[in-house]
């Protein structure tokens, strides 16, 4: 069964939520990681609430109001979030008092640090008592809140759901990371991602809610037909058999994809992954990527899922994507491959 | 006709037993696992007591047979353990013979480690020994836990504070009947750490006593740890092994409170509809319940909240109903797993499990909690409460097949 894109909000580092243009113009981030562009947060949240939050839980309610807004829904049937680390900065700040000694903290940060408060605080702001979940699993995050919501749409427990896909970067967490050499270590721009040598992604961040219905409507971007994940495959021929069988329960083949939509992040030891992949299943096909906008996070799938609904809904396939030049004869079916540490695989397929 | 769900295995640590044989035993001798903390390293020793599980990080190393790994947390041993222990009791040989999956949950990863990183590297930070940060995040333990018991198709972890394991349970489930696997592991682990104690603490709500749920004179929670997980099979797999399961999951609802943040609302709005939700996927009337195994924190919000909310979905007529908090403490995103092992053993032994540490009934409440230890029961139905911060409702129905 398919379920439907029928809203987007996304806060990102390129200009994501100024109506305009898809990608037309696109931001260069010369950095130690891509940050997202605030959106004035106070047209969304009621300042004196605003002002106990923490940045990653403005992002989040503040996405989840576009695209509600963009879907012409005021009350989802469902709320779902997929966040690898939740409130970075809230935890932070409790560790940072515990490391001073066990005292009494400031509560705000403790209740903050809890991995559901983003979705639990759109449901507070929105006064919605349906269904209500949070996926903490890494790069399975999104796509297991994306499985839950095409479930609930499936069984009809739910018309419409929310649900997102949002992580935030920090100085330390970016000195954590840098030190157990995930990312690069120094400064770098996002433009030269694909002609890294170096070991190590770009940092990134993000939120991006959608509004999955069962029905298609005026609004409709594109429709997600399969989400698939799989843990530390054996190898090479794994992955594409995995990739195969993915496709085939969808009744769909190789030479259906039109676009093939990958995670490269600049990281030379997973960058062979990724042109392997696309060399021994996707030899003759347009080859994509994304991070070099986004930047690289748990949830980062969730940035290249406003990308392929918004290729399928406008019919293009933007410059700025392609890794190769070959050009696809139309926009149907957009396949996202992401993967992280050569364990966590995660496949969503697109189409019109 | 939807398809049917059944549990065919069960494992569970906590405070009172390694495994469900000695928690059975603590349970019918009505023995709490809650008293002094000798193994947490805080300044709350003698202060507040906890639910600890009496085995050392190090013992723990040994008894997964992982001696001198440093990369394993807490958290993750405490998964490993139950989640070995239940894979056996549904007789699993061939993890690949059928599609499976793993749902694990928590509250704060391995954040017993990353607090001791943290330490050095807020001084320094070039300093902090990166095997204690590497687990961070909460889908560590579940992919260590993968890893000890060989699951390989599907891997994914839940965190919805106090709920947590109990969503684990409902999504279980849910890919189920979508017949997308044919059995899941679902359950959640949680270790007690000084970040949440301190949190707790810092909120007001940590008991200097042993959690007295449902007590008038209750004054808050008492942490525990502990994880728990339960196999979950199709009909079809189950036929086609010739099993006899433990149970069957006959029903479940997932609501948000959407009212506060850490408070629950005063009408039990949230409480009300997980179990409204849950009644009526499991096709059964409240009357059919035979037990209700209550969240029942013992803070002054939750046991209100969650009293009302009882009184109002069994119209007056509440069945037997206890916190067995009193027993292993809030095992905060395990105590939804650690409950449902609960609700299984009511049904499987017949019994009625006592609320501890109550005397005086709330005065807002017609209802009060069965505090002893009844035999030779029929229990048919059970109806297991699990709510969490940010108005995380969920609740769980467990049938005797």
């Amino acid at each position: 069964m398919k379920a439907y894109i029928n809203g987007i909000g996304l806060i990102s580092p390129q200009k994501t939520t100024e109506p305009g243009a898809f990608l037309s113009e696109v931001i260069e981030h010369i950095a130690d990681y891509l940050k997202c562009i605030d959106p004035n947060y106070k047209a969304f949240i009621d300042p004196m609430a605003a002002r106990r939050m923490s940045r990653l839980i403005k992002m989040g309610i503040t996405s989840a109001k576009l695209c509600l807004s963009d879907a012409g829904i005021a009350m989802p049937d469902a709320i779902i979030t997929g966040t690898g680390l939740g409130s970075v900065e809230d935890t932070e700040k409790i560790l940072n008092s515990l490391s001073k000694g066990e005292q009494l903290l400031n509560p705000t940060p403790f209740i903050q640090s809890t991995y559901n408060t983003i979705s639990s605080q759109i449901a507070i702001n929105l006064k919605c008592h349906n269904y209500n979940s949070t996926y903490v699993h890494r790069t399975f995050s999104f796509e297991s809140g994306l499985l839950d919501a095409i479930m609930l749409l499936n069984e009809n427990s739910a018309d419409h759901v929310l649900v997102g896909g949002i992580d935030e970067m920090t100085v330390n967490h970016l000195n954590i990371i840098r030190r157990l050499g995930h990312f690069k270590m120094t400064a770098s721009s996002n433009f030269d991602l694909l002609k890294y040598e170096s070991p190590g992604a770009i940092a990134g961040e993000g939120s991006g809610y959608f509004l999955l219905s069962s029905g298609k409507n005026e609004r409709t971007y594109a429709g997600i037909s399969g989400i698939g994940s799989f843990y530390k495959p054996d190898g090479a021929e794994e992955i594409k058999k995995r990739v195969i069988s993915f496709l085939s329960t969808l009744n769909l083949g190789i030479e259906d994809i039109d676009i093939f939509l990958t995670g490269l992040n600049g990281d030379r030891e997973f960058a062979t992954i990724y042109y392997q992949f696309s060399e021994n299943l996707f030899h003759n096909k347009p080859l994509a990527y994304f991070k070099h906008l986004c930047g690289e996070y748990h949830t980062a799938s969730s940035f290249a899922l406003w990308v392929a609904a918004n290729c399928i809904r406008n019919q293009v396939y933007p410059d700025i994507l392609k890794v190769n030049t070959k050009i696809p004869d139309q926009v149907r079916n957009i396949l996202i491959y992401n993967q992280y540490n050569g364990v966590n695989h995660s496949l969503i397929l697109v189409s019109a | 006709m939807p398809r049917r769900v059944f549990i065919t295995g069960f494992g569970i640590i906590s405070s009172i037993g390694f495994d469900h044989k000695e928690t059975l035993a603590s349970l019918l001798a009505e023995k709490s696992g809650i008293g002094e903390i000798t193994l947490l390293e805080t300044i709350h020793k003698g202060k507040f007591p906890i639910a600890e599980v009496k085995m050392s990080t190090n013992e723990l190393l040994e008894a997964t047979k992982n001696p001198g790994r440093k990369d394993l947390t807490r958290t993750a041993l405490l998964g490993m353990i139950a989640a070995k222990e239940a894979v056996d009791s549904a007789g699993i040989v061939n993890m690949t013979a059928y599609r499976t999956g793993l749902i694990s949950a928590n509250t704060v990863g391995g954040m017993d480690r990353s607090e001791l990183f943290y330490q050095s590297f807020l001084h320094d930070n070039r300093k902090g020994k990166l095997m204690d940060v590497v687990n961070h995040d909460c889908g560590d333990s579940t992919e260590r836990i993968a890893s000890h018991i060989g699951i390989k198709h599907f891997v994914t972890t839940i965190s919805t504070a106090c709920s947590s394991s109990a969503n684990a349970i409902m999504f279980g489930s849910e890919l189920i009947k979508n017949g997308k696997f044919d059995r899941i592991l679902a359950g959640g682990t949680d270790a007690v750490t000084k970040f949440t104690l301190n949190g707790f603490n810092t909120l007001m709500i940590l008991d200097k006593q042993s959690c007295r749920p449902f007590d008038d004179n209750r004054a808050g929670l008492t942490l525990g740890e502990g994880a728990a997980f339960i196999v979950l099979e199709s009909e079809e797999a189950v036929r086609k092994e010739g099993k006899l399961p433990l149970c069957e999951l006959k029903g479940y609802g997932n609501a948000n409170d959407a009212y506060h943040q850490t408070a629950s609302s005063p009408d039990g709005t949230g409480a009300f509809l997980a179990m409204n939700k849950a009644v009526a996927m499991s096709g059964l009337q409240p009357d059919d319940i035979d037990y209700v195994n209550v969240h029942g924190t013992g803070t002054q919000n939750n046991d209100l909240s969650e009293g009302v909310a009882l009184e109002r979905i069994f119209n007056n007529k509440t069945p037997r109903f206890s916190s067995t908090k009193s027993f292993t403490g809030h095992t905060l995103g395990a105590a939804g797993a650690v409950e449902a092992v609960m609700s299984i053993l009511a049904i499987r032994h017949g019994i009625i499990w006592p609320n501890l540490n109550f005397t005086t009934p709330m005065k807002e409440l017609k209802i009060q909690p069965e505090t002893k230890l009844i035999r030779n029961v029929e229990v048919r139905h059970v109806l297991s409460n699990s709510f969490g911060f940010g108005g995380n409702n969920s609740t769980l129905i467990f049938s005797k097949i």
